[in-house]
């Protein structure tokens, strides 16, 4: 199974990186830039019975590691274990990064 | 007075920390490595200091990855059992990410590293680690950080304010604690706090780094002095 995780600043919580990144935006001439939050996204292959399980550990690991429940927020999702799809979906990621 | 300075892959003050201990304040000190599993891997030491550095390269959150390794189950139990914990710079963030310390560390709000001295205002001089120091004083302390500024939500912070928990603030020359004084954007100031049992301290600034006068200052002396003065007695 793949889920992709993202974390994400509470609400409230300053984002000293958000705001340079939306200054830099700005900068470039995106005069419409209302705000930027940064975050974290990662990608988490893991084996698990079905996908109820994998969101039970996924979810745990958010709790315990991933995301730091005094200033962040976290959402995933979870999708199929077919290792082709997964190795697809992260080659897409990369693309779509690069 | 036995102390030990733990070492994870990526500390880089644990020498200076250690040097401090053993040279300058006399004491025993002694490395103890992260990997070290057991809640009795710190049995015998009387105090243990988390050094500054960068463990795990501050990998995912500065101290997240620290604060999950095999020693800090024992310096979970030291803490429990009431004995003394001091995080420094990195050990700050590493108490904080275990969750010995409340709040949370953020970038710096100038997105900046800074690397300066700074003035401290003693905020609480009945602790094991300040108790050599005046109520009020002002201390001249080095700082060197990109993620030092202090956070928590206002629920955590009033709770923290109202139980006396803040031990230094960042303040002007003259002890005023203004915006201009504090480097990094902590809320209220906050450079340093102890837990609400008052046996663990985590601070940004380094006293290691200025407890000589060849190093510039020697205001960091008092907490040397403040924690074997208070472990002679105990």
């Amino acid at each position: 199974m793949l889920a992709r995780i993202h974390v994400t600043l509470k609400p409230g919580v300053n984002d000293p990186q958000g705001l340079a990144i939306a200054g830099g935006l700005r900068q470039l001439g995106f005069a419409g830039v209302e705000g930027v939050r940064a975050g974290r996204f990662l990608e988490v292959r893991l084996d698990a019975a079905d996908e109820r399980a994998a969101a039970r550990a996924v979810e745990a690991m958010c709790q315990r590691l991933l995301a730091n429940p005094v200033i962040e927020r976290y959402a995933y999702e979870i999708t199929d274990g077919d290792p082709e799809a997964v190795e697809a979906a992260i080659a897409e990621t990369v693309e779509e990064e690069a | 007075m036995k102390f030990a300075v733990v070492v994870f892959p990526g500390s880089n003050c644990e020498q200076d920390t250690r040097h401090v201990l053993a040279d300058v304040a006399g004491q025993e000190a002694d490395y103890v490595w992260y990997a070290t599993a057991g809640e009795e891997a710190l049995a015998g030491y009387d105090c243990v200091v988390l050094p500054g550095g960068f463990a795990y390269g501050d990998y995912l959150r500065v101290g997240a990855i620290a604060a999950i390794a095999p020693v800090m189950e024992a310096v979970r139990a030291h803490a429990d059992a009431g004995g003394l914990v001091l995080g420094i710079c990195n050990g700050f963030q590493v108490l904080l990410e275990a969750g010995l310390l409340p709040g949370a560390i953020l970038r710096n709000r100038s997105l900046e590293f800074r690397s300066q001295w700074v003035h401290l205002r003693v905020e609480d001089a009945r602790t094991p680690f300040t108790r050599e120091y005046r109520p009020g004083q002002v201390l001249r302390v080095p700082i060197a950080h990109g993620d030092g500024n202090y956070f928590a939500d206002p629920q955590t912070l009033s709770e923290i304010e109202a139980g006396g928990q803040v031990v230094f603030r960042y303040c002007e020359p003259g002890g005023a604690v203004t915006d201009a004084g504090n480097p990094n954007g902590s809320v209220n100031a906050i450079a340093g706090l102890r837990n609400r049992r008052g046996n663990v301290l985590g601070l940004m600034p380094h006293p290691e780094r200025c407890s000589e006068p060849v190093l510039g200052g020697t205001d960091g002396l008092g907490m040397w002095r403040s924690l074997v003065s208070s472990l002679v007695e105990a």
